[in-house]
C-alpha cells in the first residue's frame, strides 16, 4: 500500500514537472533576455543563457524612457482606487452581511452581473463623458473607469469575508451603547483587516495592470505602466532587450504584493465560489 | 420589559436606514460609473456617431445593429470567438483539473507550488503579451529555435504573422493565463471532501478511477459549473493579450466580437458601431448565462 502510494507520487511528479515548467518558461525566459546584451538577442544560434550578463537594458529603460514617470503615476492611480473601493465596498458590504432588506438579494446578484459586463461596454460612454468634463488626461478618468470593475468586485469579495467573522462581538458591542459608525470602525474594521488587505492589494494590482481604459484615456505625458510599456514595442522598435527589462519591471512589484496576501485572498475567492 | 420593547422598536427603525446610508456611497458609484454608461452606451449604438466625423452625427436607429452583418471582421470574428472561448475553457479546465489533483496530494513544498503557478493570473495583460510575442518570433523566438533543434521544423515558423497560427497561439498564451486559476479553484474543492467517503469506497473496493468518477467528479461540480461559467464570460471579454499579439491579424483571423468593439473604438473612433459591437456581445453573454444556468442548475435549488 506505502509503495503503491510512493509510485502514484513518482508518476505524479511528471505531469507536474511539465505543468511548472509551461507556467514558469515565459518568466525565466523574458528575465534572461532582459539581462542579454542587444548582440546575443538576434543571432541565428540562440543560447539559453547569457554569455555576458548586463544591467544596461534596466539602466536604459529607467533613465531614457519615461518608464520610471509612469510607474510613479501608476501607483498614485492604483493607491486611490484601492482606498476609494475598500471603503465604498465595506460600507456597503456590512450592509449585506450584516442587514436584511428589501431587494438585497437582487442587488447581490445585480452586482455580479454587472462585474460580467465587458470593459469596452463602458469605453465608449466614458469618453465621450470625460470629454465633455474636459477629464481625458486626468488621473480622475482612469480611477472612475477603474471603479466599473472594482467596485462589484470588492463588495462580492468583502462580503463573502465579512460574512465569515462572528456577530457575536458586534452584538456585545450594540449592547454597550456603540452606534454603528463605532462598531464598524472599533469591532468590524480590525477583524476584516485581513480581508480588506487582501481586496485592496486584488484591487491595486488590478488597477496596476489595466491597459485598455489607460490607453484611450491618458496623454502622452501621464501614461501608466502598461500603456508606457506597450508603446516601448512601437519606440524602440524590436529591441526585445529594452521590452524584456521593462516586462519584468513591470511585474515584480505586483508579483511580491501578489504573494504577501496570496492566501487570504485565495480564501475569500474560494469560500465565495465554493459556496456557489 | 417597557425599555426592551423600546429598543426593540429602536433597532427596527434603524434596521431600515442604516444599510441604506452604508449602501449609499457604492449605490451612487454603480449607477454614475456602470448604470449611466451601459444606458449611454445604448443610446450611442442607435447613432451614427464618428470622433472624425463629428459634425454628421445623427440619430439612425437600428441602422448600426443591422449594417454590422455585412462587416466581412465582424463575420469572421463570430466563429473565431467561438474557437477562441471553447478551445480555451476547455483546455485549461483539463489541465487546471490535472494540476489540481496533483496538487491535492500533500509532498514537500506543495504551498510553495502552489503560489508560484498563481502567478499568471496577477501578471499585467501587456506583460504577458509582450513574452508571449517574443518567445512566438518568426526570426529569433526561442519557439522556433527548439523545434528547429530538436528536428521537428526546418525553417523558422511566423507564428503570429501566419492566419493558419495566429490564433491558437493567442489560445496557448490565455491558456497559460488562466490555467492556474482554474486549478486553485478546483484545488479548494477537493479539500473539503470529507475523507470518509473515500473510504466508505474503499471498504467497498472502489479503485482509484471509481472513486474519481463516482466521488471526485460529482462533490467538485458545482465549483467547475460556476468557475467554466466564469472563465467563458472573462475569455469572451478580454481584448488586452488579442489587441496587443496581432491586433486581430493577420486580416481576420485573429478577430474576435470583443476586440472588434474595443478597435471600432479605439483605433477607427466609431463609436456608434462600436457600441453596438460591445451590445451584441454582452447580449450574447447573457444568453449565454441564461442557457448555461438553467442547463447546470436543473433540479438544483440554490
Amino acid at each position: 500500500m506505502k509503495r503503491k502510494k510512493q509510485l502514484q507520487k513518482a508518476l505524479m511528479a511528471i505531469p507536474l514537472f511539465f505543468l511548472i515548467c509551461f507556467v514558469l518558461f515565459p518568466y525565466l525566459w523574458t528575465f534572461l533576455t532582459s539581462i542579454k546584451p542587444t548582440e546575443e538577442l538576434y543571432t541565428t544560434t540562440i543560447n539559453i543563457l547569457p554569455r555576458v550578463s548586463t544591467l544596461s537594458n534596466y539602466a536604459t529603460l529607467f533613465f531614457q524612457t519615461d518608464f520610471l514617470n509612469s510607474m510613479v503615476h501608476s501607483i498614485w492611480i492604483a493607491s486611490i482606487t484601492s482606498c476609494i473601493s475598500m471603503v465604498v465596498s465595506s460600507m456597503a458590504a456590512y450592509a449585506f452581511a450584516r442587514y436584511d432588506f428589501r431587494g438585497k438579494h437582487l442587488a447581490l446578484s445585480g452586482i455580479l452581473l454587472l462585474y460580467m459586463f465587458p470593459s469596452v461596454l463602458y469605453l465608449t460612454p466614458l469618453f465621450v463623458v470625460f470629454n465633455k468634463l474636459k477629464l481625458i488626461g486626468s488621473p480622475a478618468a482612469l480611477v472612475i473607469s477603474y471603479c466599473t470593475f472594482t467596485i462589484p468586485f470588492s463588495i462580492w469579495l468583502l462580503t463573502s469575508y465579512m460574512k465569515g467573522i462572528p456577530i457575536e462581538l458586534e452584538e456585545s458591542g450594540k449592547i454597550d451603547g456603540a452606534s454603528v459608525a463605532q462598531l464598524l470602525y472599533f469591532i468590524v474594521a480590525p477583524l476584516l483587516k485581513p480581508g480588506l488587505i487582501a481586496t485592496g492589494t486584488y484591487v491595486f494590482i488590478n488597477s496596476w495592470n489595466e491597459y485598455l481604459f489607460a490607453v484611450m484615456f491618458t496623454t502622452s505625458d501621464n501614461r501608466t505602466l502598461p500603456v508606457s510599456l506597450a508603446s516601448l514595442v512601437g519606440e524602440y522598435d524590436l529591441r526585445w532587450d529594452i521590452i524584456s527589462a521593462g516586462a519584468v519591471a513591470a511585474m515584480v512589484p505586483v508579483v511580491i504584493m501578489f504573494m504577501f496576501v496570496q492566501k487570504n485572498l485565495v480564501a475569500g475567492l474560494t469560500a465565495g465560489s465554493v459556496k456557489g | 420589559m417597557d425599555r426592551g420593547k423600546q429598543t426593540n422598536k429602536r433597532r427596527r427603525k434603524s434596521d431600515v436606514y442604516v444599510p441604506l446610508i452604508l449602501l449609499a456611497p457604492a449605490l451612487l458609484l454603480v449607477v454614475g460609473v456602470i448604470i449611466y454608461p451601459i444606458c449611454h452606451a445604448v443610446g450611442l449604438s442607435f447613432q451614427y456617431y464618428k470622433l472624425t466625423d463629428f459634425a454628421n452625427r445623427q440619430f439612425i436607429g437600428f441602422q448600426n445593429y443591422i449594417d454590422i452583418w455585412k462587416n466581412e471582421a465582424f463575420i469572421a470574428s463570430l466563429g473565431n470567438t467561438v474557437k477562441w472561448v471553447v478551445i480555451t475553457v476547455a483546455l485549461q479546465f483539463l489541465l487546471g483539473l490535472g494540476l489540481a489533483m496533483i496538487l491535492n496530494i500533500p509532498f514537500r513544498g506543495r504551498g510553495v507550488i502552489r503560489s508560484i503557478t498563481l502567478m499568471p493570473w496577477v501578471t499585467p495583460g501587456v506583460v504577458i503579451a509582450l513574452m508571449w510575442v517574443w518567445i512566438y518570433n518568426g526570426n529569433f523566438g526561442i519557439l522556433n529555435h527548439c523545434l528547429i533543434s530538436l528536428g521537428i521544423i526546418h525553417q523558422g515558423v511566423p507564428w503570429l504573422g501566419s492566419g493558419k497560427t495566429a490564433l491558437y497561439c493567442q489560445i496557448v498564451t490565455m491558456i497559460w493565463q488562466g490555467l492556474p486559476f482554474f486549478a486553485i479553484m478546483i484545488l479548494a474543492a477537493l479539500q473539503i471532501i470529507p475523507s470518509d467517503l473515500y473510504e466508505a469506497a474503499e471498504i467497498s473496493g472502489a479503485g482509484s478511477w471509481q472513486k474519481f468518477i463516482y466521488i471526485t467528479l460529482p462533490q467538485i461540480m458545482p465549483t467547475i459549473v460556476t468557475t467554466c461559467m466564469l472563465r467563458i464570460i472573462w475569455v469572451f471579454n478580454n481584448v488586452e493579450v488579442l489587441y496587443l499579439m496581432t491586433g486581430g491579424g493577420p486580416g481576420h483571423s485573429s478577430m474576435t466580437v470583443s476586440l472588434i468593439a474595443y478597435i471600432r473604438a479605439q483605433k477607427s473612433l466609431d463609436f456608434g458601431q462600436g457600441s453596438t459591437i460591445a451590445i451584441y456581445g454582452t447580449l450574447f453573454m447573457i444568453l449565454f448565462m441564461a442557457v448555461y444556468l438553467k442547463l447546470t442548475r436543473k433540479g438544483e435549488f440554490e
